[in-house]
């Protein structure tokens, strides 16, 4: 725990440098009163430059957002002239949703084929899921999505001449509906395959190797020689230690899992972080762009934690103190 | 004297072998033919490829494929096998420039922070942590809706951001060769840092650097391609494969939605092959890494 809030500590300043060099970065290319400078009136320019403070230091007007942040007031978006903390709140429960159920998906599937080809290693299915695999980090992830509509929504509808898609490509929920757990998984199995096809491609290559590692090892065949039953060895004595490394490459992919939000969200049109950034990043929305790196930041950065933390659990021996 | 005369041996030694245990990879040299015919007809589409480029059938208009057209035409009757031959060109050399580039920086950041240690590596791993934390597409978007949407920023942003993954592999690496006996001989006799890093470390990591220089190639094209889809990579009229599927991403259910297949499936091709090769690299100049494709060969 004490090495945990270690790592918490030292992973401040590396956010604190981040945001700053975002905010410079942002502040250099883009010019705030871009919609202003039509305006032929220099006075507007004059004032609007004092009162955002533009006419002061790079330094000054970061710890102004900064002190802004942390006290609640996020700012104004310059895209939207809306509050910012709203925004950023609504379009983040729509991601949560799409990247818990992805997370889910994506270690599930990981776990049950790499657990499988390294069972049957060598058989024809292991070949076949090595080769799936190949395919799934080889794929562009938008190109992918792109395909999953035409092959499983356009096509099937077009062959049977339904009204409607079995899956939907447009958005999280049909705007005219009672949300509902049908309409939901309906709009969520595109979104969330086109989300982890490349991570579930990396991490089930990755159980199968450590499930390898830990089926040809003593206490395995100790237990095997015991009489333990297969499927029993399998998930209790091999699965259980390979479980920790898994998690841990789980966290540092944790930022892959947030960079393909951007690209699913384009793709299904989801009002999510993905398309926050984008909308923002081609409007110079810097309200917007700062808390966005912070929390993804965040997010990452926690989620690394949550690993360290699950590995010492899963594996005592790991525990540092 | 001893080192002199111990390297020619080892040297003609490695050849044969290097190139006896790569032929083994199937796979590896499946790629490898794969890659030297798509480089061969996108760079020699001037001679190969069946029409002229921008060569226009306007009454043609978007036809599916057909035995005049192999992978069909698109709105205003170009040949479609055309354009993506060409568009490869820039494809491939953007891919490529990114792989050297971001390695030649990660290989020097990487072996200079492994080798002088202290503050020096410090400051390399703090920045190696900025990157980890954000999301490196997103970083990409920003830097290039700041620096233009041009060939050369691309190349540029793409390898100030991908060198981190080769520089923390090198640093490790040159972490345990440091404490090797032939680089204290080097540095006995008086050999100078950069002499000890170019001479004696640089030469062990030629396996590292070529395997990198690979999958660097194939994260490239992937990145470039997702790049255009997002609207910051190549800008037309310049063509490449990202953004010709980015034109064509709009086409889903309707009758012309084949012009989305094809340049997926060019990335697709090159990837999959320059991945083939990068495996067959690393089994053939990594010695540790051999157990992986001893089964493989077992099977055929």
């Amino acid at each position: 725990m004490r090495y945990a809030l270690r790592r918490l500590l030292y992973s401040l300043p590396v956010l604190l440098v981040g945001s700053f060099l975002l905010f410079w970065a942002v502040r250099t290319v883009f010019d705030p009163l871009l919609k202003l400078r039509q305006v032929r009136d220099p006075s507007v320019i004059a004032r609007e430059t004092e009162r955002l403070g533009l006419d002061q230091g790079i330094l000054t007007q970061y710890w102004r957002w900064l002190s802004g942040f942390l006290t609640g007031d996020w700012g104004v978006s310059s895209r939207t002239s809306g509050d910012v903390r709203p925004m950023i709140q609504s379009a983040l429960t729509v991601t949560l949703e799409l990247l818990v159920w992805g997370l889910i998906f994506a270690t599930l599937a990981a776990v049950l084929i790499g657990v499988w080809s390294a069972v049957r290693q060598y058989s024809l299915s292991d070949h076949t899921l090595t080769g799936l695999s190949y395919l799934g980090l080889a794929l562009p992830a938008f190109w992918f999505g792109l395909m999953l509509i035409q092959v499983l929504a356009v096509w099937p509808q077009q062959m049977f001449g339904w009204s409607e898609p079995l899956f939907f490509f447009v958005g999280l929920s049909s705007p005219d509906q009672e949300p509902s757990f049908v309409d939901t998984a309906r709009h969520m199995v595109l979104p969330v395959l086109t989300l982890t096809v490349g991570l579930v491609a990396v991490w089930s290559r990755f159980t199968r190797s450590s499930m390898l590692d830990a089926l040809s090892s003593d206490y395995v065949r100790t237990a095997r020689a015991k009489g333990v039953p297969r499927h029993r060895v399998v998930i209790h004595h091999a699965l259980r230690n390979a479980w920790g490394p898994l998690i841990t490459v789980i966290a540092i992919d944790a930022a892959l899992l947030i960079g393909g939000l951007l690209v699913t969200e384009q793709v299904f049109s989801i009002p999510g972080m993905g398309r926050l950034f984008l909308d923002s990043l081609l409007a110079g929305d810097v309200f917007v762009l700062l808390p966005w790196m912070l929390i993804t930041g965040i997010a990452v950065i926690v989620l690394n934690l949550f690993a360290d933390i699950a590995y010492g659990v899963l594996d005592p021996r790991v525990r540092v103190t | 004297m001893t080192t002199a005369s111990a390297q020619p041996t080892v040297v003609h030694k490695k050849r044969p072998r290097f190139w006896t245990r790569f032929s083994r990879h199937r796979l590896a040299v499946l790629g490898a033919v794969i890659l030297a015919v798509l480089a061969i007809s996108c760079y020699g589409a001037a001679f190969i490829a069946p029409y002229d480029q921008d060569e226009q059938d306007l009454l043609l208009g978007p036809t599916p494929p057909s035995w005049d057209h192999l992978l069909g035409t698109d709105e205003l009757g170009r040949d479609y096998l055309t354009e993506i031959l060409y568009a490869g060109q820039l494809s491939l050399s953007l891919a490529l420039g990114v792989a050297l580039m971001a390695t030649a920086i990660g290989v020097f950041i990487g072996a200079v922070a492994g080798y002088r240690g202290g503050w020096v590596d410090d400051l390399f791993m703090r920045i190696t942590d900025l990157f980890l934390v954000v999301p490196a597409i997103a970083l990409l978007a920003l830097a290039l809706q700041g620096l233009g949407r041009n060939p050369l920023s691309i190349v540029l942003v793409l390898s100030l951001i991908g060198w981190t993954y080769i520089a923390r592999v090198v640093r490790g690496q040159v972490l345990s060769l440091r404490e090797r006996e032939f680089i204290d001989a080097a540095r006995v006799i008086g050999a100078k840092d950069h002499q000890v890093l170019i001479r004696h470390i640089l030469p062990n990591l030629g396996g590292l650097i070529a395997v990198n220089v690979a999958l660097a190639v194939a994260g490239a094209i992937i990145i470039e391609s997702t790049l255009s889809f997002l609207g910051f990579g190549v800008q037309p009229p310049q063509t490449s494969w990202g953004n010709m599927l980015s034109q064509a991403s709009g086409l889903i259910g309707t009758s012309k939605v084949y012009l989305l297949y094809f340049p997926g499936l060019f990335i697709l091709i090159t990837v999959l092959a320059v991945n083939f090769v990068g495996d067959g690299l690393r089994d053939a100049l990594d010695p540790r890494s051999t157990s992986q494709p001893t089964p493989r060969r077992g099977r055929s």
